[in-house]
């Protein structure tokens, strides 16, 4: 069929005009944005714009006392449309560098289309599969988020232990993020001693769960569920509709501020679901209570989530390291990027969500948070923070090659049945 | 029935085997072998209740384009955002006044009245023109699908069913005997799921009583058959085409609350069920009910039985019977030639 080919343009008003500099750089720095504003990630795109819109407000759209425009366009979380979208800011519009995309698949096909625009720098959004930066990585594509399956540890070991679930089956999405963060889950799940019993992938965008949800062993102590967005929603509507009372274990986007802010009742069947991801959405540290703040502040209450969805962090690290390097190269990005990159590299960002530094493949080591979802007093839902892991490399702790022999990630990696 | 067996003795026996074997799969309790084959029963079943009630939802969005489409000669691209048009609707009703069943009738009533408009402004104006109609629905449709998204946003909407239709109900299929006492267990399943099926089906059985017994219905079917003829014996055949556009736009609607009942209204559902009903209606040929009740089943058996037992390939599916449809009956399972 036809697509929509909704393109959403727009510049930040450039308040306060401050007087014209007489050296080169003083026009406005272009920052193109790519974020899945279209198809089932819409939410998640337009939560991740908020976030980089935080930070921009947080340093008044100035860095390096240049204005900063920017330049959105929308992708619908397959990879040709992330490339058809870059290839638009990069070629025809001529930003400066691009921020994005949010979507795992995007992340791998941007490594690819970066290494064919030596001269521009693209930091990623908030997308997730590990090849991004693991395998073949592009000198002028960097990652201030950690991976999927960076995202899953710590999960693992607290469902086996803590909760005491010794076999689980998995319902998740059919694609490259997906498979990440399970990877993440289950290489800590199965050193942990559990079983893997049964998983089956569905396609992304599936809609009618009914089937998948009947399918859905009966003899295993918890179901692991990695979906998210739109379909997150369906599995949770209809497992309700089919009686459902096992306990579930939730990927990172299951169980995402875009899913527990869905409206109707479908979500409330996820409390008391433990999950784990680069955020934790109670925790008291007074960074994150800032930028909470700070988010809450920048839009009105019925244009937000009640706190920012990791999409948001990702953008709003992604944007903050930017910013902070922009400032250090004073707005000159004349050498090719040459500071800039530089400067990103040994960046060490104090972002909310922990500290952040790049390893040598441009890919974050950062905190991970383990989480329960709880209802809060005035009836929302958030993630609780129970457990926290820091340092966490993009290998999981383990030794490189060690790690690289497991394989990447796909439906079979890792094995405990 | 019997001038079929006659002229297709083979076919026919074939056919009585597969039907037979099925209704023995549904009803018996199922010996080991087959357990082995393809799995639990529970697992199976399901899978044929699912997708016979998704079928009952792509009848509701597909008759509504078929019987446009039959009547008029206009493929009216914009039905899916008709559709989601109606589950906005019903979400906003259902929310604010707390009253489920009053969604239907309103999201109907409104979504009709559009139709109304797009048929009077839009088609009536361009009535014959086949091409300018597609681009100027396609238009109105990515149209529509931003005024919404401006609107309501990206969330995704669960409209909520009341309390007596939440949750599960034990129904009399069998799905196995439990192992230590003997005792038959018996599948449970939605209960929404089965009045939104026999909704789907009331509406049909209705909707095939109006075309064929009332003076109305045969009305329609002579504007399908000749619509020149029915406008030259002085049928008001330009009200016979607002009645059946409205009526059309309102089944899109009501679809629409079903659709955010059963699965979530967002962004991208327009083109999902627009999509759907056209593989539905060129499955079960252009402008029949029954053709689309027919390829209605067929496409909501093949998703749902095609994502249990072959996950990977179950979009695939669905296209196969497309392709295959086309390649050997081109006008459709029920459509007529020429």
């Amino acid at each position: 069929m036809y697509k929509h080919l909704l393109a959403t343009t727009s510049l930040v008003a450039m308040l306060g005009a401050s007087a014209a500099y007489a050296d080169g750089h003083s026009k406005p720095l272009k920052i193109g944005v790519l974020a899945t504003l279209e198809g089932t990630y819409t939410v998640l795109g337009e939560d991740g714009v908020r976030g980089l819109r935080t930070a921009l407000k947080g340093a008044g759209n100035k860095a390096g006392d240049r204005d900063i425009e920017l330049i959105i366009q929308s992708t619908d979380a397959s990879p040709d449309s992330a490339v058809r979208g870059a290839r638009k800011l990069v070629e025809q519009d001529k930003v400066d560098f691009v921020i994005g995309p949010l979507s795992g698949s995007e992340g791998i096909a941007l490594r690819d289309y970066a290494k064919t625009q030596p001269q521009t720098t693209i930091i990623n959004g908030i997308s997730g599969a590990q090849e991004t930066t693991f395998v073949d990585p592009a000198p002028n594509f960097f990652r201030f988020n950690t991976d999927g399956a960076q995202w899953g540890v710590g999960l693992g070991q607290y469902v086996f232990e803590k909760k005491g679930w010794k076999t689980v089956a998995t319902v998740a999405e059919d694609y490259s993020f997906a498979y990440t963060n399970f990877l993440g889950f289950a290489h800590g799940y199965c050193k942990a001693g559990g079983k893997i019993v049964e998983r089956q992938w569905v396609p992304l965008g599936t809609k009618d769960f009914g089937s998948i949800i009947a399918s859905l062993p009966d003899d295993v102590d918890a179901i692991y569920l990695g979906l998210g967005g739109g379909d997150a929603v369906n599995f949770l509507n209809q497992y309700q509709q089919a009686g459902g009372d096992a306990n579930l274990i939730g990927g990172s986007i299951m169980v995402d501020g875009t899913v527990l802010s869905a409206k109707g009742d479908a979500k409330k069947a996820l409390i008391g679901t433990p999950s784990s991801g680069p955020q934790a959405d109670t925790w008291d540290n007074p960074k994150w209570q800032a930028y909470v703040k700070a988010y809450q502040d920048a839009f009105p209450p019925d244009q937000r989530f009640p706190s920012p969805s990791l999409l948001a962090t990702g953008y709003y690290n992604a944007t903050s390291a930017a910013i902070q390097c922009l400032n250090q190269v004073k707005g000159d990005l004349s050498d090719g990027h040459k500071a800039f990159r530089g400067c990103l590299s040994s960046l060490e960002l104090d972002a909310p969500n922990g500290k952040i530094k790049l390893d040598g493949n441009r890919q974050a080591v950062g905190s991970n948070f383990v989480t329960e979802v709880v209802e809060k007093s005035d009836g929302t839902l958030a993630n609780d923070m129970v457990a926290m892991v820091e340092g966490v490399t993009q290998t999981l702790g383990d030794d490189e090659a060690e790690f690289r022999k497991l394989g990447l990630p796909s439906r079979d990696i890792v094995k405990c049945d | 029935m019997r001038k079929f067996f006659d002229r297709h003795p083979f076919w026919s026996v074939i056919i009585f085997v597969v039907v037979a074997f099925f209704i023995w799969m549904v009803f018996a309790v199922w010996p080991e072998w087959l357990k082995d084959l393809i799995g639990r029963k529970k697992v199976f079943l399901n899978a044929v209740f699912n997708g016979i009630t998704l079928g009952g939802l792509y009848f509701l969005v597909a008759s509504g384009f078929t019987l446009i489409f039959g009547l008029m000669r206009n493929v009216n691209l914009a039905h899916g955002s008709l559709f989601l048009l109606g589950g906005y609707i019903g979400y906003w009703i259902t929310s604010s006044t707390g009253y489920w069943l009053l969604a239907f009738p309103v999201a109907f009533i409104i979504v009709g009245a559009l139709g109304v408009l797009l048929q009077i402004f839009v088609f009536r104006r361009m009535e014959g023109d086949d091409l300018k109609q597609t681009l100027v629905t396609i238009g109105i449709s990515i149209v529509m699908a931003d005024l919404m998204l401006w609107g309501v946003g990206g969330d995704f909407y669960n409209i909520t069913p009341p309390q007596w239709l939440s949750g599960p109900v034990e129904t009399f299929f069998v799905t196995g005997v439990k192992r230590s006492s003997g005792e038959l267990i018996f599948m449970k399943y939605p209960i929404v799921r089965l009045v939104m099926f026999a909704a789907a089906v009331a509406i049909g059985v209705a909707m095939w009583v109006l075309l064929n017994k009332t003076q109305v219905g045969m009305l329609i079917r002579a504007g399908v058959d000749d619509r020149e003829m029915l406008s030259a014996t002085g049928a008001r055949i330009q009200l016979v085409f607002v009645g059946v556009f409205a009526f059309g736009a309102g089944l899109a609607g009501l679809a629409g609350v079903v659709g955010g009942t059963f699965q979530t209204i967002a962004p991208g559902e327009d083109i999902r069920f627009l999509l759907a009903s056209l593989v539905v209606v060129i499955v079960g040929g252009m402008g029949s009910i029954t053709g689309a009740a027919i390829g209605a089943l067929i496409i909501g058996l093949a998703e749902q039985i095609g994502s249990v037992y072959f996950p990977t390939y179950a979009v695939v599916l669905t296209f196969l019977i497309m392709v295959v449809v086309l390649a050997f009956r081109p006008q459709g399972l029920m459509g007529k030639t020429g």
